[in-house]
């Protein structure tokens, strides 16, 4: 099994030996197993060189780079083994360029996301019962949307009452106005922030292990963000993986106030401690199976992302029609 | 979804493990297919079980009919090591037809718009693909 690794301290990582090694600023040298790696997520302020990075392409392993206060800064991608294939980044355009069919694919997206919220919304049924139902009202409108910017108006509206009940369901006291990405200014921003940061690479590395092109999107606008097709994957699992890791982070008292830092009064993030945590809940989370109906095998909830890649293929193939997972379980 | 797959990498380990007295190994021809072994008059395949003899039967036949194709006259070997049990191939007039139908019906599956319907056959369950193959969501939408 394949597993993500996370590098949090500062130091250098080098090829030593046919393998990995990572040494830490005391020189306490430790081997990273380079054949079970998948994601080699780097946090601290690591050294590295060019030797490294052939050896890691050999092994397919993604080097993801944050920056100090977790935001993700870039990746290095070995070169593709996965053979490309021409004839579904033409598909994939056709359904973008075709108005229609963009809005078919935009909508199932959505339709999954809002899936998970109302699910997540359920655990507190009666005190949610209002936001669950003007959720359902607003996404039954947007069904009738024949073009994008319809589709992401009804999109926020529906966040908008989501964040509300989300925020009720909350055990500690985190005030919570409103979602504020770019910085986030509270402690339940950040978790958002970070969590949605994880959900990305997690999807984008799947995306990377099929034949799609990342870059061209249906919810998302392909021009705007880089890798945009993995924006519009993640929006069926936000609520599934990510705001579910939130929820029993803080209503465990996993995390509490004391594992964020506030920069200038301004930027809110979470502290190398705060960001073990959830890496490790998230870790469990992906991990964490369930039976599939129909390939009645247990199927991780990162296997699911990558099935979710293979049901936009079909359906991009004309081969079967897409329909976001609807979590059963 | 090969590289992912356990039963790919322990063909391949199989493959790595057996015969290590071959001297030629994993032959790459014209960049188009690849044999586990040539050794003198002989091309190898070694393989996990013999569960799918028939294909690979064809996927010997097929490598003897393009070496045949470059003027290379040889006879194959399919090795079922685990089972202890060798069966030898011969390209005669009769399996030269068989493998040019299979080619040519190869080439008609690529040529359609689309894949064909999936069909479900007992190997399915081991396959690298299987997920991708049988992956959709249920039909009843109950939200």
């Amino acid at each position: 099994m394949l597993r993500d690794h996370y590098v949090f301290s500062n130091g250098r990582l080098n090829r030593k030996h046919n393998t990995i090694y990572y040494t830490d600023d005391q020189q306490k040298q430790t081997p990273l197993p380079v054949e079970k790696i998948r994601n080699l997520h780097v946090f601290g302020e690591v050294d590295l060189n060019t030797k490294l990075l052939n050896y890691v392409s050999q092994f397919d392993i993604c080097l993801h780079i944050y920056n100090y206060y977790g935001f993700y800064a870039g990746t290095y991608y070995p070169r593709e083994k996965t053979s490309v294939s021409g004839f579904l980044i033409i598909k994939q355009a056709e359904h973008y360029s075709d108005r229609h069919r963009r809005v078919y694919l935009a909508s199932r997206f959505l339709e999954g996301g809002v899936h998970h919220m109302l699910r997540n919304l359920r655990r507190h049924k009666v005190e949610n019962e209002e936001s669950m139902y003007l959720i359902q009202k607003e996404y039954n409108k947007s069904q009738e949307a024949l073009d994008i910017q319809t589709l992401m108006g009804h999109e926020g509206v529906i966040r908008k009452h989501y964040y509300q009940a989300f925020a009720q369901m909350l055990k500690q006291d985190f005030s919570f106005e409103r979602r504020e990405k770019r910085p986030p200014r509270d402690p339940l921003n950040a978790l958002f922030s970070f969590g949605n940061t994880l959900m990305y690479r997690t999807v984008l590395s799947e995306i990377y292990r099929t034949t799609l092109n990342p870059t061209i999107s249906y919810l998302h606008e392909p021009s705007t963000k880089r890798f945009s097709l993995s924006l519009d994957i993640a929006e069926i699992f936000k609520p599934l993986v990510v705001d579910q890791v939130i929820l029993s982070l803080i209503n465990r008292k996993t995390i509490t106030k004391k594992h964020f830092d506030v920069l200038d009064h301004e930027i809110c993030f979470l502290n190398d401690e705060g960001k073990k945590r959830f890496i490790r809940a998230w870790e469990d989370r992906l991990e964490t199976t369930v039976k599939h109906r129909q390939l009645k095998r247990n199927t991780s909830y990162r296997y699911l992302v990558r099935l979710e890649c293979y049901k936009l293929i079909k359906h991009l193939l004309g081969d079967d029609v897409y329909k976001p997972l609807k979590a059963w379980w | 979804m090969e590289h992912e797959s356990d039963r790919v990498l322990e063909g391949k380990i199989l493959h790595e493990e057996s015969y290590p007295r071959l001297q030629e190994r994993e032959v790459l021809i014209d960049n188009a297919f690849k044999m586990d072994h040539i050794d003198g008059k002989y091309v190898r395949e070694v393989k996990m079980s013999s569960k799918m003899q028939e294909s690979d039967h064809l996927q010997m036949l097929f490598y003897l009919y393009q070496l045949e194709l470059r003027g290379v006259q040889k006879r194959g070997l399919i090795s079922y090591t685990k089972e202890k049990k060798t069966v030898e191939v011969i390209l005669d007039n009769d399996e030269r037809a068989k493998v040019k139908r299979a080619i040519a019906q190869a080439y008609r599956v690529i040529e359609q718009a689309k894949p064909p319907v999936v069909k479900k056959l007992p190997y399915c369950k081991s396959c690298a693909y299987f997920g991708f193959c049988y992956v959709r969501e249920a039909d009843e939408y109950a939200t």
